[in-house]
C-alpha cells in the first residue's frame, strides 16, 4: 500500500441514554466500539453496513464533527484526535466530506458560486477576480458550466446538486474526502453520473476517499479496500476483489445473498439472515452477530471475536475463521 | 382472450393530470395494462416517471386538487372503479384492492395499536364481532411471521423495527383477502438484509393467496427477482412492456437498455468489478414542458429526427414484447 494517510485506532463513541424526569443515563448506545482502519493516499475505502452500524458516526468523528470518546485519529502522521478548534484548522482544508442529502447541505438562500467560493474565502487563499476564476474552474471539473454560478441550488436538478457539494468539497484541494452516502438520494441513471465523476476525480487530484455506503455494489465500483461493519464494529475488510470473491464473514456472506441481483436468471433471494439488527444500546455479549448467524456455537455466545489475519491482506472477526484463514463454508 | 376471466385488473388508457401553478403536468398518459390472479406485474422507473400516481390512481387515493383522473377506465374484477361513487370505493378499497407503501412509520397511525388497527380494517368490510375480528388480526400477524403476534398486536407502531413495521402494514393490507395489492417500494427504506425477507414473505403469500401484486419499485434488481412482467415508465408513459425474461435478455427501448447498463452491479466471485459505469447523459425532462416527440430523445444515443417530431407507438416485437420507439430494431445491434 502506499504511504499511510489516515489513520484510524481503537475508536469509540458512546452516547448515554437518558431518561425520567432527572434525565439519569440509563443506558448506553455503543455507536462505534472499537473501530481501527488504515487509508493510502490515493485509495478509496468502502465502509458498509446497515442502518445503525455506526458508520456515519466512524465518517463524522474521522473529521472530529463529532468528538469520539476513546481512540486516535492520525492524518498525515499527526495525531488530531485532541486538537483544539484552532488548531484543527488548517488540518480541516485537508479534510472535507460530500453528503447524502443535496437539498438539506447547500445554504438555499446563497448562489451555487457562492457555496462552492465559500471555504476559499474563509481560509482567505483568494478574493475578488481570482476567487471566481477559482470557482469557475471547480465547477468545469464537476461538469456544470461557470454561468450556473449565478443560480441558487432549488434552480438544479438532485444530480447537479450533489455535484455542487462535491466542487466545495474540491475547493480547498483536500487529501481525504469522507463521501458519506454520496449517490443513495439520487436517481439509478444519475447516480452513475456521479459515481464515474468521483472515480474520475480521484484519478486526476490522487486524493483519498473513505466512502460509506449502504449499497454493496456502489461500494464495489468505487472502493479498492472494502470494510464491512455491524453493530459498531468492523467485521470484516479486504481488498475488494478479494471480499466480493471470498467473503468470510458470516454476515458478509448474509449482506452479498441478500442484494437482488439485476437478472431473472440468476439464483432467486434466499435471506441468509432471519430478524433483526438487535439495539447497539445493549448489543449482544460475545460476537455481536451470533443472534442470527447461522452457524452460532456456544463460545459465539461469550467470546468476542478480534479482526484476525486470514491471509491475502484479508482480515475478519469470527471464530470459524481463527487461526486456520479457513472460510466459513456456505452450503 | 380466453383467460379474461383470470384478468384481476385492466387499465385502459389511464391518463391522471395535475394542475398546478407553473401549468398542467401529464403525471400519467396513456397507460394500460392488465394483471392476472398470481401474477406479479412491476413497474419500474426513476423519481417522476408516474409510477407512483399509477398506483394512487388506481386506489382512487390522487389528490383532488391538484389532481384529477381525466381518462381511461381501471377494471378490478370487471368492476371499473372510476365509475364507482366515493361511497362505494370506500367499500372496495382496502377490501379488493389494497396498497402498502414505502415508509410503514407514516402509514400506520402512531397512537393506535397495531392489532386495532388490522382489527378496524377487516371489521369496516366484513360483519365481525370484534373477538372474531382480533382473533383474523393475530392469525394475519402470525401470517407474516411476527414472533409471538398475540403480545405484538397490543404494542404501538413504534415499538416494533422496520421491517417488523412493515410486516404489520402487509398482514392489514392482506386481512381482506384482497383481489389486487399495490406495493409502491416497499422495501425502499428497509436495509438490504430485511429486505431479502420481506420481498420473499410477499411472494410467499401471494402464491399461498393468489393475490395479483402491482410491484412498483425503482430497483431493477428487485424486478429480477420478483416479477414476472415488467412495465417501464419515461415522463408519464409506457416505453416498454416484456415479460421478465424477455426484459432483461433483450431490452428494445434504449431508454431500458442504458438503465440497465448504469447499475452497479455486486461483482460474481472470481470476476473484477468493472470500473466506470456506463451513464445516460443528461436529467429527467420535467413534465410541464415536454417534447412534443419522445420524450427520452434528447437523452438518446440513437435519436434521429423523427424521433423529435413525432411520438413513437407502442409496437408488439412478438410474445407481448412492447416497446415505443422508432429505433427499437437497431437497439441490440448499435448499443
Amino acid at each position: 500500500m502506499s504511504k499511510v494517510l489516515l489513520e484510524v485506532t481503537d475508536l469509540k463513541k458512546y452516547y448515554p441514554v437518558r431518561a425520567g424526569v432527572l434525565r439519569r443515563q440509563v443506558g448506553t448506545v455503543h455507536s462505534v466500539d472499537g473501530v481501527s482502519f488504515s487509508l493510502g493516499a490515493g485509495e478509496t475505502l468502502g465502509l458498509v453496513g446497515e442502518s445503525g452500524c455506526g458508520k456515519s458516526t466512524v465518517a463524522r468523528s474521522v473529521l472530529r464533527l463529532v468528538e469520539p470518546t476513546s481512540g486516535r485519529i492520525r492524518l498525515d502522521g499527526e495525531d488530531i484526535t485532541h486538537l483544539s478548534k484552532s488548531a484543527l484548522r488548517p488540518h480541516r482544508r485537508a479534510m472535507q466530506i460530500v453528503f447524502q442529502d443535496p437539498f438539506a447541505s447547500l445554504n438555499p438562500r446563497m448562489t451555487a458560486g457562492d457555496i462552492v467560493g465559500e471555504p476559499i474565502a474563509v481560509h482567505g487563499l483568494a478574493t475578488g477576480k481570482e476567487l471566481e476564476t477559482r470557482v469557475a474552474k471547480l465547477f468545469e471539473q464537476v461538469g456544470l458550466r461557470p454561468d450556473q454560478m449565478r443560480n441558487f441550488p432549488h434552480q438544479f436538478s438532485g444530480g447537479q446538486r450533489q455535484r455542487i457539494c462535491i466542487a466545495r468539497a474540491l475547493a480547498l484541494e483536500p487529501r481525504l474526502i469522507v463521501c458519506d452516502e454520496p449517490v443513495s438520494a439520487l436517481d439509478v441513471s444519475i447516480q452513475a453520473q456521479v459515481i464515474n465523476l468521483l472515480i474520475d476525480l480521484q484519478k486526476r487530484h490522487g486524493f483519498s476517499y473513505l466512502f460509506i455506503a449502504h449499497d454493496l455494489a456502489v461500494v464495489a465500483h468505487i472502493s479498492h479496500r472494502v470494510a464491512v461493519m455491524y453493530l459498531g464494529r468492523i467485521v470484516e475488510i479486504a481488498d475488494k476483489d478479494e471480499l466480493f470473491s471470498n467473503p468470510r464473514h458470516p454476515y458478509t456472506q448474509a449482506l452479498l445473498a441478500s442484494v437482488p441481483i439485476a437478472n431473472p436468471l440468476a439464483k432467486k433471494l434466499a435471506p441468509l439472515v432471519d430478524g433483526d439488527v438487535p439495539s447497539p444500546v445493549n448489543p449482544p455479549p460475545g460476537c455481536a452477530f451470533h443472534t442470527r448467524c447461522r452457524f452460532a456455537m456456544e463460545r459465539c455466545r461469550t467470546e468476542r471475536p478480534v479482526l484476525m489475519d486470514a491471509g491475502d491482506a484479508h482480515q475478519v472477526a469470527c471464530l470459524l475463521n481463527e487461526g486456520t484463514g479457513k472460510p466459513a463454508s456456505v452450503p | 382472450m380466453a383467460d379474461s376471466s383470470d384478468l384481476v385488473l385492466e387499465v385502459k388508457n389511464l391518463k391522471t393530470v395535475f394542475f398546478t401553478n407553473s401549468g398542467l403536468f401529464k403525471a400519467v398518459d396513456d397507460l394500460s395494462f392488465t394483471v392476472k390472479r398470481g401474477e406479479t406485474l412491476a413497474i419500474v422507473g426513476e423519481s417522476g416517471c408516474g409510477k407512483s400516481v399509477t398506483a394512487l390512481s388506481l386506489m382512487r387515493l390522487v389528490p383532488d386538487p391538484p389532481g384529477r383522473i381525466v381518462g381511461g377506465s381501471v377494471s378490478l374484477e370487471a368492476t371499473d372503479l372510476l365509475a364507482l361513487s366515493e361511497a362505494e370505493m370506500r367499500k372496495v378499497r382496502g377490501n379488493r384492492i389494497s396498497m402498502i407503501f414505502q415508509e410503514p412509520m407514516t402509514s400506520l397511525n402512531p397512537v393506535i395499536r397495531i392489532g386495532d388497527q388490522i382489527v378496524e380494517a377487516v371489521r369496516l368490510h366484513r360483519n365481525l364481532s370484534s373477538k372474531q375480528a382480533r382473533d383474523i388480526a393475530v392469525e394475519m400477524l402470525r401470517l407474516v411471521r411476527i414472533p409471538e403476534p398475540a403480545r405484538r398486536a397490543r404494542e404501538y407502531p413504534h415499538q416494533l423495527s422496520g421491517g417488523m413495521r412493515q410486516r404489520a402494514m402487509i398482514a392489514m393490507a392482506l386481512a381482506c383477502r384482497p383481489a389486487l395489492l399495490i406495493a409502491d417500494e416497499p422495501t425502499t427504506a428497509l436495509d438490504v438484509t430485511i429486505q431479502a425477507q420481506i420481498l420473499a414473505l410477499i411472494l410467499d403469500l401471494q402464491k399461498e393467496l393468489g393475490t395479483g401484486l402491482v410491484l412498483i419499485t425503482h430497483d431493477l434488481g428487485v424486478v429480477a427477482q420478483t416479477a414476472q412482467r415488467v412495465i417501464v415508465m419515461y415522463a408519464g408513459r409506457k416505453v416498454e412492456e416484456a415479460s421478465v425474461e424477455a426484459l432483461f435478455a433483450a431490452p428494445k427501448h434504449p431508454y431500458t437498455r442504458g438503465l440497465m447498463a448504469s447499475i452497479p452491479a455486486v461483482p460474481a466471485p472470481g470476476v473484477a468489478a468493472q470500473e466506470r459505469l456506463n451513464e445516460i447523459p443528461g436529467t429527467v425532462p420535467s413534465l410541464v414542458r415536454l417534447p412534443a416527440g419522445c420524450a427520452f430523445a434528447p437523452r438518446c444515443k440513437l435519436a434521429i429526427k423523427r424521433c423529435e417530431a413525432e411520438y413513437p407507438p407502442l409496437i408488439d416485437w412478438g410474445g407481448g414484447h412492447l416497446a415505443a420507439c422508432w429505433r427499437a430494431a437497431d437497439v441490440a445491434e448499435v448499443a
